[in-house]
């Protein structure tokens, strides 16, 4: 039986007094791919990130399971080092951090130990040829002016080097190019096939080229309707306005 | 701790080694008398004592600066202050004196025990000497003289007379009468004409343990097209039982000349640094501060530069650190004295725990210095909602074709940065160590690498425990 990586049950969150989640039930397995689409606040975002244990967010009801273990009181670092990922719909710019310093330490905290420099070249060499990135970028700062194409491979790019569990995508698609768009797929189905993989997306063209298991509806904090990849296609064809009579 | 053990970790900084030497100890507070026997003992030149007796009455009744923090100046007590000691190497500190905060930040720099030793005080000599004499004879053979101060006026008495107090004179302000009175150590470096000397040259403890002082004097010459770049400090907690650190630097650089003269400070919590820096650049020479100030209570501290000659260029890049109970008041002073010179200051400042940072500048250009350009960015960074940081620009324009831009920011670290950061795997501790570090980045790439290395695992250490 194939394990079961990530299980959210009735979740309620709640930002200040405003509820944004209201009852979400999601189990996503090794080696699956969900993908979650949904209107523009509808509350993908605020899912991913409480996943990921944000401190902004409140869960007043419901549970989250990783690897069999309620991760409530989880801290964010230890999520991540115990294999969870989240590549941000909006990347932090961090001045003064050079992305391959960020990368070589991020490596270490995530397994636990400094990799070997040599050993870390290689990988890193590796990935960043997989994912037609210039050397360059190792010596600019992290986030620090890139452009929102840029932002999106190096989030893809410290996926490949974090060899997460559970990846969590949030809008990895949005500001990528038709190249760069098929690059980055390339990149997550180099991974999606030992990895629970969670993407969040408002397009049908990512998911003609990384294929979902399921197909999860997200309106006003509730997923109204789970389907195959076929319910992507009729989202795009058909638009929100007929899964409004769902909610 | 003894009076003796306060003494010994008073001595290890003015780099006295005589090993024949007995020792002698003033008694706290300054006389005519006390600036007339440091001179005496030191065997200097009559000249010399001449100008420090004149540079005592100066400072006897000279009034507290102006500019600056001048209110917790007030507490300081010059009469218990010990001027000058001097005594053998085995008056040595024992070891179980060292706090065991400062101990433990040896450890966690990965300092060598020797090291840590010397930077405790409690050994007077750090073994490294050799080291010094092998770069020193490096630049014998390209004619550079370098030498502690002290062996400096003794051996080329006629240089010093010519340069010393030219840049800073004892009528500057009270604490440069001070030090003119009873400087002791420091460096002494002539380069000559065309000479580049290549390696930073380092008056760090590793090299040269004579050279930190309490009151040191540190003279620069650059002869015409010559280069230098000058590192000082380290940045490990350097535990002083003197409170008052009152240090003066001349820098010249004749035509075409650049000097460069980075510094890290981190002193102990009880100090205060009142430093007096300035240099001079003549016709399309170049004068480059980098001076980064971590601990003390009071920094008082504003790197100057004054531009002589046409076409001269003044860098100024500055950091400052401060933490619980501390204020850092620095800057940088630059004086457009001739047509077509120009100028760079970035200072960049992080307060934590209720610290206080403030940029204090200076920029004057005078009526006939036309075409001049400046640049002066100041950014300060706050890590809560306690501490404090202020900026304090003074601007004095004498001619209308300058063109000068002036850009502050004040910032946060926000909560998404850690949140990101934190979601790879680092502890809230970490990620603030990374902010911090990539906030002083501009400068730290500036240094030399060990320095630069140990600046930012102090930074990560500062962050530990900080948070909750
Ligand atoms: N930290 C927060 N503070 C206040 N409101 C928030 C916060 N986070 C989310 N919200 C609100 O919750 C709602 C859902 O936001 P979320 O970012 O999750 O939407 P989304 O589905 O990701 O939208 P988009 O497609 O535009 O990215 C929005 O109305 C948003 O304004
Ligand atoms: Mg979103």
């Amino acid at each position: 039986m194939t394990e079961v990586l990530l299980r959210v049950e009735n979740l309620h969150v709640y930002v200040g007094e405003t509820q944004i989640i209201h009852g979400i039930t999601l189990e996503i397995k090794r080696g699956e791919i969900h993908a979650i689409m949904g209107r523009n606040g509808a509350g993908k975002s605020t899912l991913a990130n409480v996943i990921m244990g944000h401190p902004a967010y409140e869960i007043t009801d419901g549970t989250i399971h990783y690897k069999g273990e309620d991760i409530n009181e989880m801290e964010v670092f230890e999520r991540a080092r115990a294999g969870m990922f989240l590549s941000f719909q909006y990347p932090a710019a961090i001045p003064g951090v050079q992305v391959g310093t960020f990368l070589r330490k991020s490596v270490a905290s995530v397994r636990g130990e400094a990799p070997s420099p040599r050993e870390f070249r290689k990988e890193l060499n590796e990935a960043m040829k997989q994912l037609d990135m210039d050397k360059s970028f190792l010596s600019r700062y992290v986030n620090d002016g890139f452009s929102g194409g840029e932002k999106k491979r190096l989030e893809i790019l410290q996926m490949l080097m974090l060899q997460p569990d559970m990846a969590l995508l949030d809008e990895t698609d949005s500001g990528l190019d038709i190249d760069a768009l098929r690059i980055v797929a390339e990149g997550i189905n180099a991974v999606a096939e030992h990895t629970g993989c969670l993407i969040i997306t408002h397009y049908q063209r990512l998911l003609d080229l990384v294929k979902p298991d399921v197909v999860h509806v997200l309106i006003d904090g509730k997923i109204v309707e789970s389907g195959g990849p076929e319910l992507a296609v009729k989202l795009e064809q058909e638009g929100y306005d007929w899964v409004d009579a769902l909610a | 701790m003894t009076q003796e053990a306060q003494d010994a970790v008073g001595d290890y900084k003015y780099g006295f080694h005589d090993p024949e030497s007995a020792t002698i100890r003033f008694d706290k507070g300054l006389s005519e008398q006390v600036v007339r026997d440091i001179s005496e003992l030191k065997e200097e030149p009559e000249w010399m004592t001449e100008i420090r007796v004149k540079a005592y009455h100066h400072f006897m009744e000279r009034e507290m600066p102006t500019w600056g923090n001048c209110e917790s100046l007030q507490s300081i007590d010059f009469d218990n202050v010990t001027y000058f000691l001097r005594s053998s190497d085995k008056t040595e500190k024992d070891w179980d004196d060292v706090p065991d905060d400062i101990k433990r930040t040896f450890d966690r720099l990965g300092i060598p025990e020797a090291e840590q030793k010397w930077l405790g005080g409690v050994t007077a000599q750090y073994e490294s000497e050799a080291v010094y004499h092998s770069i020193r004879e490096d630049l014998e053979e390209q004619g550079v003289l370098f030498l502690d101060m002290d062996s400096g006026l003794k051996e080329y008495p006629e240089i010093v007379r010519k340069y010393f107090g030219t840049v800073v004179p004892h009528t500057d302000n009270k604490f440069s009468a001070l030090n003119t009175a009873v400087w002791s150590g420091g460096s002494f470096i002539y380069v000559p004409k065309g000479v580049h000397v290549e390696m930073p040259v380092q008056a760090y403890f590793r090299i040269n343990a004579k050279n930190m002082g309490q009151f040191e004097r540190t003279l620069i010459i650059a002869d015409e097209g010559s280069s230098i770049h000058y590192v000082e400090g380290c940045t490990a907690p350097t535990y002083s039982t003197d409170s008052l650190h009152s240090a003066v630097v001349e820098l010249i650089a004749m035509e075409g000349a650049k000097i460069r003269y980075s510094t890290v400070q981190n002193w102990s919590a009880n100090v205060y640094n009142l430093v007096t820096k300035r240099g001079v650049a003549h016709k399309n020479a170049t004068v480059e501060w980098v001076d980064g100030n971590i601990g003390s209570k009071l920094t008082m501290k504003y790197p100057a530069v004054l531009l002589k000659g046409e076409g001269a260029h003044a860098e100024v890049i500055s950091v400052a650190y401060a933490g619980e109970g501390q204020h850092q008041d620095a800057g940088a002073k630059v004086h457009h004295l001739a047509p077509n010179t120009t100028s760079s200051i970035l200072s960049k400042s992080i307060s934590k725990n209720g610290g206080r940072s403030s940029y204090r500048g200076m920029l004057q250009v005078t009526p006939k210095a036309s075409g001049c350009r400046s640049k002066v960015v100041c950014d300060a960074l706050m890590l809560d909602e306690d501490s404090r940081s202020d900026t304090y620009p003074t601007m004095e324009i004498g001619n209308a074709s300058a063109d000068l831009e002036h850009e502050a920011s004040v910032s946060k670290v926000s909560g998404d940065q850690l949140f990101y950061l934190m979601s790879r795997g680092h502890t809230e501790e970490e990620a603030m160590g990374m902010i911090v570090n990539g906030f002083f980045e501009p400068f730290t790439r500036e240094l030399p690498m060990e320095y630069a290395v140990e600046l930012n695992r102090l930074l990560e250490l500062e962050m530990e425990g900080s948070i909750g």
